[in-house]
């Protein structure tokens, strides 16, 4: 977050991809372009839901632009929307908080897919070593969401 | 103050603590997690909830960048990765078991030590060479990245996985436990321990706080610590400050008395969450 971005690949070859399997080069997946479309299209989508879930939540309630007492309710500990049925059914019913809490599970999903695809990746260069850890570390993330709503 | 004004108010502060964050190089969390708390009242779990989503939306958008352009080595992200989350995850979990104010101590503590770290960034880097290490060649950690200054590409190895390995255990559990990316973590144990070139460390670590934020991001949600209502906000906003600091401010502002402010407000801001912490 240091550096200003530079949009513009400089190297046609991948220092990152494995060097193993030199017999089989020219793969067709550009793995660098690929991850990095996933996460900007990702966090473009997710803000898109939340933004729309604001205005939604708006309209529904009118009230919110006038009355203070909403806001105690608001910033105070109480329930909210933690499973992904709450989320879905909430969506459906068109309540804007739903909408919201949809675009942040989105932005929550983007490193998880971007570990899958690393995975798949990994998979498609032969790379067992790496296969393994990747694997390790998306069963931790999905752990993670399991083991949560356990808590 | 109406729910409206308060998410115009969040989202303002988000904006503020993202462009502020991408100016200094650290997450937006770190300075946003006091404003929620201190400033506007916001319960510290839905603070620390809002601020881990927000810091998988810069993380990402960051790491766009610094993939495309080869910068972050995947392969050291993807092995250090193991330890970040398991790390995530086990702080996500202690910080339901200390409660809030655990949180605000452990957090008046990591903004002191951050404040101090920043202080030191100046001296002297140690090139001494990067001694051989066999796990390091066994997991083909090695890369090389384009200098600009010096316009080639520049080979590094990398050495001490495992020291790494714990380090960034300790970088996860801080992550999940107060919902900041720990970049200030992240980045001196590639530097230091593992003598990746300072810059491959920052897009690293970049390219990392992502998943494990998205580890503990898990537990935060299924606990319904994150609230849309203030969580939405948080996200746009951060998002957006970091992306107008990183395009557009960057290159105009002078970063010597902006970090020399920034250690000020660190310092006060620590001494306030550990008082609220010791004293409530």
């Amino acid at each position: 977050m240091s550096e200003a971005p530079k949009p513009e690949p400089r190297r046609p070859e991948a220092a990152t991809v494995a060097v193993q399997d030199d017999g089989e080069d020219a793969s067709p997946l550009q793995p660098e372009l690929l991850i990095s479309d996933l996460l900007r299209y990702g966090v473009a989508a997710s803000l898109a839901l939340v933004t729309l879930g604001t205005v939604v939540t708006f309209f529904r309630h009118p009230d919110y632009l006038v009355s203070s007492e909403a806001l105690q309710r608001l910033t105070s500990p109480h329930p909210v929307p933690h499973t992904l049925g709450d989320v879905v059914a909430g969506a459906l019913a068109a309540r804007g908080q739903a909408f919201v809490m949809a675009g942040l599970l989105v932005m929550m999903a983007v490193p998880v897919m971007r570990v899958a695809l690393s995975l798949l990746i990994f998979r498609q260069q032969k790379d067992r070593l790496y296969v393994g850890i990747t694997a390790t570390v998306l069963a931790m993330l999905i752990l993670s969401f399991l083991l949560g709503a356990v808590h | 103050m109406t729910p409206f004004l308060f998410m115009i108010v969040v989202l303002g502060f988000s904006v503020g603590a993202g462009l502020l964050g991408s100016l200094l190089g650290i997450g937006g969390g770190l300075i946003l997690i006091p404003v929620l708390t201190l400033l506007l009242k916001v319960d510290i779990q839905y603070a620390v909830g809002a601020s881990i989503v927000s810091v998988i939306a810069t993380s990402s958008g960051a790491a766009a960048a610094y993939v495309r352009d080869r910068m972050a080595n995947t392969r050291v992200a993807m092995f250090l990765e193991l330890a970040t989350t398991a790390g995530a995850l086990s702080g996500a979990f202690m910080s339901g078991l200390v409660g809030g104010r655990g949180v605000y101590l452990v957090f008046g503590c990591v903004m002191a030590g951050s404040a101090l770290v920043m202080l030191r960034r100046m001296r002297a880097r140690d090139e001494a060479p990067v001694p051989a290490d066999a796990l390091a060649d066994r997991l083909a950690l090695h890369g090389s990245y384009w200098d600009e200054s010096r316009g080639r590409e520049v080979p590094y190895r990398v050495t001490r996985p495992l020291a790494g390995l714990g380090l960034m255990y300790v970088a996860g559990t801080v992550s999940g436990m107060l919902g900041i990316g720990s970049g200030a973590l992240k980045v001196p144990a590639m530097d230091l321990a593992m003598r990746l070139p300072l810059k491959v460390s920052t897009a690293t670590s970049n390219f990392m706080i992502g998943v494990t934020a998205a580890a503990s991001a898990g537990v935060y949600f299924a606990r319904g610590n994150i609230d849309p209502f203030i969580a939405g906000p948080v996200c746009v906003g951060v998002t957006l400050g970091a992306w107008l600091g990183s395009r557009h401010l960057m290159a105009r502002v002078n970063s010597t008395w902006l970090r020399a402010l920034f250690v000020g407000v660190l310092l006060w801001v620590a001494f306030e969450m550990l008082r609220k912490g010791w004293a409530p």
